[in-house]
């Protein structure tokens, strides 16, 4: 898995190819209500129960811009080192679908509120920061359903009018795994700031992917084609092979790439062309006159910088620097909000580094294999804090500790009561466990003798019966010592 | 037939207040002569159940201190009623019954106001004469075979056949002033986000402003202030203080500056039109006003940059009445494209299709900067004038419209010379400011013709009083002979 150096080339019959990625991302905005009305934004609710009048474009109705969602761009383009833009205009993109009940999506074309910055991403091969083109605020469409009637669509407009952050990315992307960690950088950023909760099986968090192709050393971009609405990084991550392993047969072919529009099948795994170039909507954007320009005073904007959290960026080079952590293990444990602050709760009751072993380690095991997020863990903070301090004090050792861990998260238990009950606790009292060992070397002179002559393998076994003897409670360390100075005498 | 309803609003309401009548039985009277003029065509829906049964509410416990105490009102269909259907003159939406009240129609129910029925209009508020209503066109009742004017064609008619005490229309490039003028009645298209937008029908949302029609300057000043106001419902709307303008009404205009644009003088402009604009100067400087020679010069670019800007922002406001949600559906078709096709050919009339068609055009890729974006800074030098000149002067006169009331299908097949019509009016929606039309005098014909005044942004007092001043002494009398009854 860690690589040193960037390998992602697609081989072609003569050359080699660079895959350049773009990625327009769609991030459902948390806010209780939509974009320009005040209608519920709740996932899963009954079809067309959320859906007022403006959503649904009757007659004279008008929108009137959610200030939350507002606020919630800004946070996130200031996650994204991003200018905001005191001056933004809505415009309508207009094109006919059922479920686009007004015949046009307020979006923002030419004036979005949130300008250029940055994302970093930590790569194998190092950092790399992947440039942001934009971030703007659009409506959602409603949905329409194909398969609940033989001969007719049904369309729900729950969705119809909540807002979406369109993230443009430059074409900075250069592999599947690249994309991966972007969009995982992404939805860490807004979690961090909680203006989307990037649950991509809900479709808060989807994609348009643009794929183009060029010869390793060439300068200039290929042409590139668009893989709409792909909703999962897997099918992200194998629509850019697929497609680009397409175009890299067309090249080599001596054929052209036109410029369109694909879909990514995720049955057939392949990508499959949508519309040309030339078939390309004229959605004849023009600003919405229902809507003043946007203007958003500085102060606004400084106001909102206060209030935003410590960003995972910050939080890793602090678990660094605080704790003692490994770039690795920062990382990791920055990946969720709320691992971090598991993290933190833990390390400040416990011992820094040994904490960040064993939540990499047992604890992620065991969420993972149930199914768990970290914030349900059957172990809590405090109590998995005293566990470490068991281990670091000596108390237990690691193997018991492995046993207190089952029965903490069986039980939901505070270790010091098992530890108790269990008497689990480790021998480490030296009299004690000097009293064990001669009883060991009494009872196995003959060993004791071969081991002096020479044949100090036997070590292994003296420590095998004092862990035997203690009930696996002797401390390691310890009896080691003794039994090397008993074993000189 | 009753001498009563031949009164203007404000008569009416001191009848009600002084308890000489009451709301039901002023009710009755219109409904009986609303019932004997279905020739005008000028009501699509009645609702005279509902209004009998609020009148006997109101004269149950009649509250006097209300703006429109009891009095029954018909308004355009283009106001969104609750319960009530609102056509907006479409096929499109014959049988559209909204679940809502528009803001400014809701404002004239709670000052009191009762709805007696919704008044006929050109297609979507789309022309000049009322002749591109689905539900037929309107007659003005000076002339059976001429137009009231348009769009709010209906609402004119029914005002000065006695039909309404009074009415709103609403104004995208002239549809309130020049039906005035050409029925011989008042009507104020107020500043640009005076009133609420939410609720009326979309026609093009940064020119449509709904403003009063009535008999007379203070009936407009009554109205006007009981239906304007900020509503957070309409991003556009502006957050202001209400104002008392039939309070302060007042005659004396002197050492105001009234403005004359040479502009306005066009080429083959009827002799009549000037020498009634004249009388007009000489009334207000017999007043003490001070007239003042001014230049707007980008007026004549106002016509093509309203027949821009309107159909671009029409195209896509009517694109939402699509046959999927509500309003009609053709029966034809074996998909959706096939569906909207249908749908949208049957239920629209050829009026709104070419304002359809001409904005999409504008609004295309590769058209968009030689046409729309051109039409939308030729707008701010057409606004820059005016804002120029207002330093100068308090308000502007001119003439309402080129001619007095055409004869039906006069101009039907000629679009370009009906949208001709609206070459006086126009300017003034682009420039977001208010403007009123009074009745200045007939022509030969004996058709009335109207003179408008253009005031400052949200200086409707201003203008109210200048139209009252002028109006006390005009002595305008309209002839309305009641031939179809």
């Amino acid at each position: 898995m860690s690589k040193d150096k960037f390998d992602y080339f697609i081989k072609g019959e003569k050359n080699n190819y660079e895959v350049i990625i773009g990625l327009e991302v769609h991030a459902q905005v948390s806010s209780n209500s939509k974009l320009f009305s005040g209608s519920a934004t709740k996932f899963g609710a009954e079809p067309n129960s959320q859906v007022s009048l403006i959503d649904s474009a009757f007659p004279g109705m008008l929108p009137v811009i959610n200030k939350e969602c507002i606020n919630q761009a800004i946070r996130t383009g200031l996650g994204l080192n991003a200018k905001i833009n005191n001056n933004s205009v809505f415009d309508r993109k207009n094109y006919f679908y059922a479920d686009l009940p007004q015949g046009y999506q307020i979006s923002q074309y030419k004036n979005p509120i949130v300008g250029e910055g940055k994302v970093l991403l930590d790569m194998p091969y190092g950092s790399k920061e992947i440039g942001i083109e934009r971030l703007h605020l659009e409506q959602d469409a409603g949905k329409s359903i194909h398969d609940m009637d033989p001969s007719s669509t049904y369309v729900d407009l729950n969705r119809s009018g909540i807002a979406l952050m369109e993230i443009v990315s430059k074409p900075d992307l250069r592999s599947p795994e690249e994309v991966n960690a972007y969009i995982k950088k992404l939805r860490t950023i807004m979690r961090y700031l909680g203006t989307c909760d990037g649950n991509m099986q809900e479709g808060s968090l989807r994609a348009d992917v643009n794929v183009s192709v060029r010869q390793v050393g060439d300068k200039n971009f290929g042409t590139r084609c668009e893989i709409k609405n792909v909703n999962s990084i897997k099918f992200m991550q194998m629509a850019i092979e697929y497609e680009a392993k397409r175009q890299v047969e067309l090249l080599d072919e001596g054929k052209k790439i036109e410029q369109e529009t694909r879909l990514f099948d995720t049955k057939k795994n392949e990508t499959r062309s949508m519309r040309s170039k030339e078939d390309a909507h004229d959605y004849r954007y023009f600003p919405d006159p229902d809507l003043l320009p946007l203007k958003i005073e500085q102060k606004l904007i400084d106001d909102l910088k206060k209030t935003l959290p410590e960003l995972p960026d910050n939080k890793k080079e602090r678990f660094m620097s605080d704790y003692g952590l490994n770039s690795y293990e920062a990382n990791v444990l920055v990946s969720e909000k709320e691992i971090s602050n598991y993290y933190e709760e833990v390390a400040k009751l416990s011992d820094k580094k040994l904490a960040a072993t064993w939540m990499m380690g047992d604890l992620f095991a065991m969420l993972n294999d149930k199914g768990l997020n970290i914030s349900k863990s059957p172990i809590s903070a405090k109590n998995f804090a005293e566990l470490i301090q068991s281990i670091k004090s000596g108390e237990i050792s690691g193997r018991i500790a492995k046993e207190v861990f089952e029965l903490m998260v069986e039980s939901g238990d505070n270790p010091k009561k098992i530890i108790e009950s269990k008497g689990m606790k480790q021998q480490s009292d030296p009299k004690e466990l000097e009293k064990i060992i001669n009883e060991i070397l009494t009872k196995n002179k003959d060993k004791v003798e071969q081991y002096k002559s020479g044949k100090e393998k036997l070590f292994g076994f003296f420590v095998g019966q004092v862990m035997k003897q203690s009930g696996g409670k002797a401390n390691p360390q310890l009896t080691n010592d003794i039994l090397k100075k008993l074993l000189k005498g | 037939m009753s001498e009563i309803i031949k009164k203007n609003l404000s008569e009416i309401i001191d009848l009600i207040k002084k308890k000489e009548i009451k709301s039901e039985e002023l009710s009755n009277l219109y409904i009986d002569k609303v019932n004997k003029s279905k020739k005008l065509n000028s009501y699509i829906t009645t609702c005279f159940e509902h209004t009998i049964q609020k009148s006997k509410e109101f004269d149950k416990k009649p509250n006097l201190n209300s703006l429109l105490p009891g009095v029954p009102l018909a308004v355009k269909d283009l106001f969104c009623t609750n319960g009530f259907k609102t056509t907006a003159g479409s096929k499109m939406l014959e049988n559209f019954i909204p679940q809502y009240e528009s803001t400014v129609t809701e404002n004239l129910w709670k000052e009191g106001a009762i709805l007696l029925g919704k008044l006929n209009c050109d297609e979507y508020a789309m022309g000049s004469s009322n002749e591109t209503s689905y539900f037929g066109n309107v007659i003005n009742p000076i002339a059976k075979d001429t137009v009231p004017g348009g769009s709010s064609g209906g609402s004119a008619s029914a005002l000065a056949a006695d039909l309404t005490p009074a009415t709103i229309g609403t104004d995208t490039g002239g549809s309130i002033r020049q039906p005035a003028s050409f029925t011989g009645t008042v009507g104020l298209k107020p500043t640009y986000g005076l009133c609420s937008r939410w609720g009326i029908v979309a026609f093009a949302s940064s020119l449509d402003q709904a403003g009063p029609m009535t008999k007379s300057v203070k009936d407009c000043s009554i109205m006007l202030e009981a239906m304007a106001g900020f509503d957070k419902k309409d991003s556009t709307s502006i957050e202001k203080k209400k104002e008392n303008y039939s309070k302060n009404l007042k005659t004396d205009i002197k050492g105001l500056k009234i403005g004359i644009p040479k502009e306005y003088r066009v080429d083959n402009m009827p002799k009549e039109i000037d020498e009634l604009w004249n009388k007009g100067k000489s009334i207000l400087k017999d007043l003490g006003a001070d007239i003042i020679d001014i230049s707007l010069p980008h007026t004549k670019y106002a016509l093509p940059t309203y027949y821009i800007v309107a159909p671009a922002e029409a195209s896509s406001n009517l694109a939402r009445y699509d046959g999927v949600k509500y309003g009609y559906r053709s029966s034809k078709g074996n998909d959706l494209i096939e569906m909207y096709e249908n749908t949208r050919s049957e239920g629209f009339g050829d009026e709104v299709k070419r304002r359809i068609l001409i904005g999409t055009y504008v609004l295309s890729s590769g058209y968009y900067d030689a046409y729309y974006l051109k039409a939308q800074k030729v707008r701010q030098l057409i606004k820059k004038d005016f804002d120029e000149n207002f330093g100068k002067v308090d308000a502007i006169l001119t003439p309402s419209t080129p001619s007095s009331a055409f004869k039906i299908g006069e101009k039907t097949n000629d679009p370009i010379s009906m949208y001709l019509n609206d070459i006086f009016t126009v300017p003034v929606n682009l420039a977001g400011l208010p403007a009123i039309s009074v009745p200045a005098g007939l022509d030969k014909k004996g058709y009335p013709l109207g003179l408008q005044l253009i005031g400052k942004t949200l200086d409707e007092q201003n203008i109210l009083n200048v139209a009252y001043a002028f109006e006390k002494n005009c002595n305008f009398k309209n002839e309305i002979k009641n031939w179809w009854l």
